[in-house]
């Protein structure tokens, strides 16, 4: 098994380049049998992969010399420990079910092109297995990129639509801004470590004191990229855009998994996060910030892919207050049970829209739950994981995350709260709005109103009955001893920071209360905007409430501060500084010349007398340099 | 042997050709060279390894101490290469444009090869500066005859600044020769010179400015977009593929090692130039509505990064520098080449009037892409293990204090290289279709041939790049080694 670690990416690769390169020749339901049955054969391996490591063993593969430089030598190399393990089972598994979707949802596409997603989508499941695989940051740097581009290709599948393709290259650029600062902070590990391979970056980082100023810049530098790939503050704004792509892309790579890049990546170097306190509150607050933000623009979008989309960037944001205040495990385990729920939650919007014919508005919704019985339990029961209401899923992730908030700093656990009450109440404004209530919609769509096909229901009941259990595998001290397997799986990946930081343990009498309070929180926000908006529809925003609409205008902020300038910056260059400075000048060193030689033009006049003139003046300049020199 | 060779082969079949009056004949005959000298070049790299093959010496003008001594070291064998690939690529995806005298066109391209070659291989200061000037007087003639509506002014500008550089060189290159104990052009006595400071400080700009002004680094810049807007493609494909390495070369080779003290006085003054003009280049790059003024502005932010990273002088930005000089080869030809067929195609090179050609070009807009991502290094393309060591080095850079801030000055650049090059993707292969593309074609087999041949090489060098960091481990150690012993700490 040891050595078959390389299987997992290739088969990814195979379908790509099989339904990349003949996407003019194979019909639709092989190019659809290849693509899904590449990452079933990965995710196969990765149940094995996961059998392996499940006793604290890791496994290392290297394939070849990648870049070797000098001192620097680093190799093509994979390591499949714990925490990976996780991320493959999440990547595939997950993976697999929406590409089983995809079959059925994008049916509609012609044969190329429909060869086409499935190529982009197994490329990007070939990058997001080598970012988690890899055994040294260059390597999780290419997947990292790569799934970069593969976001880049699948927002802009549909690439007559402008505004699709400024989707697309938004997500590109911003997250090409994190990027810059993940590439720095590799530079700077090459500084300090000599390597930029995990085993010995992490233990040299773990010799080192508290506060390093080295660490901390380093931890701040892989943060901006962490901001740009899992939409944090400043960089989340390409997310919601991206819902240009079609829905099972937002599925995966939106939601499930490539925007948990990020956390996997402070995951994977907690040893240098712990040891840098400042970066650790630092991310905490932006993950506060960002949760707490996105969540109330999603109080207001009407967009049924919108309001999902600033429920990802909210979510992602607990995970990153779970790594600000050191609760490693419980980041993880939010990325895994979200990575259930906001998949379920995106396919069933899929479904919705799918059975609406493109219609994505939830005001001309409502009413849906006779017609897509399925799709409507399904999706609540997503509604229910993601409010934290036990016994799904997301009770567990985030009760972890909100008591280690509370360990560090009551004032996070505070405002988290809040922002778990606000989640509970834009997805049942949701639920609400689109599946109870009388039908909003025309006529004509009422009539075409159907349940999905198999493809598309079976993978949500999967989805539903995962987010329904897969909390359970976490459950906390406090309410059954010695239940957290994850914990006592991860436990080799977290070893080092637990031992460097100093534990904070919360009564158990206060643990219970605030799981008390967080849990009522939401349950009544979820009753009332239940109750709400079964009722009645809201419709136009008006006051505060159009802030929230528009998103607190931060793109036109951007829009003004960043790139108009820049355009600007760059037109003054090339109208003003190019042509009529540098020009301007080489020209004039030409005009001089040519202005010089015509002066001089009388010097060769024809005439011997001023020829006989030069001469002898040529001669007396001579004499007299001589004369000088000679003193 | 193999060095000589690679200068002959095109050397006499360009003498040839100006007296073969068939276009057609022409046209096999000069590709056929390009191919002949691509074997040899493949020949030296694999086979014909020995000290005596890749080494030559033979009588020149000894009164002058100057001898014809070529040699092919590790950057010498990476640059003939790329200049031995270049050409049959360029001669395969110029073949259906028409030039009028072709003997005369085809004549001065090979001309045009043989001293690339020449430049590349020489190991004598006097034989280096006449083959600097072979290749380049060529590329006049073919810029001024064949080239666009503004030709003879952009031509002119053109010469004179870098006439002007080579002059500089040579009032250089006479210098440390009168410096030599022996009155030697040779390359080792150049480097065995014992100079003082003060000359170092002077002669390293006379020199440079010669080597600056041909790859060019900011401000000695403005010819370059024009020129390679203005000739035909081919010779901005030589121009831009090729060409533009001699500078960096020339810096390499002649300049840093033989004036060390100079290089590390002026090492900040030369990094902020380029870091200046790689940010200046690339925002200038996104106003660009040309194809081709776009790809050139684009490629003076590429270069800028090469002559940042030669400043820095480690192991890893050195390497960098190396392998990048033929992927930025590699693939700006391959660039030029779409922008060839856009143009040949609908008569224009203008974004604004494209869009759409990814309905009408998949083949095409696949390879774009591909160049595109390769353009703006994406990890796997062969531009990223290029960009990557180069920053690398730049940031690990022991001998200026400004490292860091130069790295995250220079590495904006990344971003802004993703936001010029998207938005050329999106103007020119998504959206719809404009009134000028509405009936385009995909393009024909034996261009998709010779792209997909670039963009596999591409793929090659970004996925193994080993092979080619080998070949220049040895180069880069000795050129460290010549400006490290001299190292005034």
């Amino acid at each position: 098994m040891n050595q078959l670690v390389y299987l997992v990416p290739l088969f990814p690769l195979i379908g790509f380049l099989l339904n990349g390169v003949f996407r003019n020749y194979l019909p639709k339901n092989l190019s659809g049998l290849i693509g899904s049955g590449a990452i079933l054969v990965s995710f196969v391996i990765s149940v094995l992969l996961f059998i392996e490591v499940k006793n604290g063993l890791v496994i290392n593969q290297t394939l070849f010399d990648f870049i070797s430089v000098g001192e620097l030598s680093v190799p093509f190399a994979f390591q499949v420990d714990q925490l990976s393990s996780i991320f493959l089972l999440i990547i595939t598994g997950v993976g697999f079910l929406i590409h089983l979707y995809s079959t059925a949802y994008m049916h509609e596409e012609r044969a190329p092109h429909f060869a086409r997603y499935f190529a982009y989508l197994n490329l990007f499941v070939f990058s997001m297995l080598l970012l988690v695989l890899g055994s040294n940051f260059v390597i999780m740097f290419i997947g990292w990129e790569g799934v970069g581009l593969c976001s880049y290709l699948l927002i802009g599948y549909w690439f007559k639509n402008d505004s699709y393709n400024n989707a697309a290259k938004k997500a590109f650029i911003m997250n090409r801004i994190g990027d810059f600062g993940f590439l720095i902070a590799i530079f700077w590990m090459i500084l300090v470590f000599g390597s930029t391979n995990f085993a010995d970056v992490f233990s040299k980082a773990a010799t080192m004191p508290v506060g390093a100023a080295a660490l901390t810049g380093i931890t701040l530098l892989l943060f901006l990229g962490a901001t740009g790939k899992s939409a944090q503050i400043p960089l989340y704004t390409w997310l919601p855009d991206a819902m240009a792509g079609p829905t099972p892309v937002s599925a995966l790579i939106h939601a499930a998994t490539m925007v948990t890049a990020g956390i996997y990546m402070i995951a994977r170097s907690n040893v240098m996060y712990t040891l840098a306190p400042v970066t650790q509150t630092v991310v905490a607050i932006i993950g506060l910030a960002t949760a707490i933000l996105a969540a109330t623009i999603a109080l207001r979008q009407f967009d049924i892919k919108k309001v999902l989309a600033y429920s990802t960037v909210s979510q992602l944001g607990y995970m990153f207050v779970g790594l600000g205040v050191g609760a490693y495990t419980g980041a993880v385990f939010h990325v895994m049970t979200h990575a259930f729920f906001k998949a379920l939650l995106f396919l069933g919007a899929g479904s919705v829209i799918h059975a609406m014919h493109h219609e994505q508005d939830i005001r001309n919704m409502g009413g849906l739950k006779k017609h897509l019985p399925i799709t409507h339990i399904t999706f609540l029961i997503g509604c229910i994981a993601i409010a934290g209401i036990p016994p799904l899923s997301g009770f567990f992730s985030k009760d972890e995350i909100l008591a280690g908030a509370w360990s560090v700093n009551k004032i996070y656990w505070v405002i988290g709260v809040i922002g778990a009450m606000m989640t509970a109440w834009y997805m049942f404004r949701l639920y609400a709005t689109t599946f109870l209530g009388k039908f909003r919609g025309t006529p004509e769509q009422e009539h075409h109103l159907h349940e999905s096909p198999a493809a598309i229901t079976i993978p949500l009941i999967i989805l539903a009955i995962l987010s329904f259990v897969g909390g359970w595998i976490g459950i906390p001290e406090v309410i059954l001893p010695d239940a957290h397997a994850l914990e006592h799986f991860l436990a080799p990946v977290f070893a080092k920071s637990n031992e460097l930081k100093q534990a904070h343990h919360i009564e158990h009498s206060t643990e219970l209360m605030l799981m008390t309070v967080s849990v009522a929180g939401a349950l009544i926000a979820a009753i009332i905007a239940w109750i709400k908006y079964s009722r009645k529809t809201d419709m136009e925003s008006r006051g505060f409430g159009k802030v929230l609409e528009n998103k607190w205008y931060v793109d036109e902020l951007y829009d003004k501060i960043i790139v108009r300038p820049l355009y600007a910056t760059g037109k003054f260059f090339n109208r003003q500084v190019e042509k009529n400075l540098i020009d301007w000048l080489v020209n004039g060193i030409g005009k001089l010349v040519h202005y010089g030689s015509r002066q001089m033009r009388w010097m060769q006049s024809g005439q011997v007398g001023s020829y006989v003139l030069l001469m002898v003046l040529g001669m007396l300049v001579f004499f007299v340099l001589q004369f000088f020199i000679k003193k | 042997m193999v060095p000589v060779l690679l200068i002959l082969i095109p050397l006499v079949c360009g003498a040839v050709s100006f007296f073969i009056k068939s276009e057609g004949a022409v046209k096999t005959g000069a590709l056929l060279s390009s191919i002949a000298t691509l074997v040899v070049t493949l020949l030296g790299l694999t086979v014909l390894t020995s000290d005596s093959s890749i080494r030559a010496e033979a009588d020149w003008m000894p009164l002058l101490g100057s001898s014809f001594s070529v040699a092919i070291d590790g950057m010498g064998k990476i640059l003939c290469l790329l200049t031995a690939i270049a050409f049959p690529v360029i001669f395969i995806s110029t073949h259906n444009s028409k030039y009028s005298n072709p003997h005369n066109f085809y004549a001065l391209m090979l001309l045009s090869q043989a001293g690339l070659m020449g430049v590349f291989v020489a190991y004598d200061a006097l034989l280096f500066y006449f083959f600097w000037e072979l290749a380049l007087i060529p590329t006049y003639f073919l810029c001024s005859q064949w080239g666009g509506e503004r030709r003879i002014p952009v031509t002119f500008k053109f010469f004179i600044y870098t006439f002007v550089g080579s002059l500089f060189m040579l009032v250089g290159i006479i210098y440390l020769y009168s410096r030599t104990p022996d009155r030697s052009f040779a390359l080792e006595s150049f480097y065995n010179l014992s100079l003082t400071n003060p000359e170092q400080m002077w002669l390293f700009w006379i020199m440079f400015i010669a080597f600056a002004v041909k790859m060019p680094v900011f401000p000695f810049h403005t010819w370059q977009p024009d020129t390679y807007e203005q000739s035909p493609t081919a010779v901005t494909m030589v121009l831009s593929g090729i060409m533009v390495k001699m500078g960096v070369f020339g810096v390499l080779r002649w300049l840093v090692p033989v004036v060390p003290l100079g290089s590390w006085a002026w090492g900040d003054t030369v990094s902020t130039m380029a870091i200046i003009g790689m940010i200046y280049a690339s925002l200038i790059a996104m106003r660009q509505d040309d194809l081709k003024r776009l790809i050139a502005y684009s490629s003076i932010a590429h270069i800028g990064l090469m002559c940042l990273a030669i400043f820095a002088t480690n192991s890893m930005s050195m390497q960098g520098v190396m392998i990048q000089m033929f992927n930025h080869g590699i693939n700006i030809i391959g660039l030029w080449i779409v922008v060839e067929l856009i143009e040949r195609q609908f008569k224009t090179r203008k974004m604004s009037e494209l869009g759409g050609l990814a309905q009408k070009a998949p083949a095409m807009s696949v390879l774009l892409v591909i160049l595109a991502l390769a353009n703006v290094a994406l990890p796997l393309t062969n531009a990223f293990v290029g960009e990557f060591l180069m920053f690398a080095g730049v940031f690990n850079s022991e001998v200026t204090e400004y490292s860091k801030v130069y790295t995250v000055a220079s590495a904006v650049t990344i971003i802004l290289s993703a936001v010029y090059t998207l938005n050329m993707l999106q103007k020119v292969l998504f959206g719809n279709t404009s009134a000028v593309t509405a009936m385009g074609r995909d393009i024909r087999r034996n261009e998709k041939i010779i792209l997909g041949v670039l963009v596999l090489m591409i793929l090659f060098v970004g996925i193994y790049p080993k092979p080619m960091l080998d070949l220049t481990q040895e180069t880069v150690d000795m050129i460290i080694s010549k400006m490290i012993n001299k190292h005034p700490l």
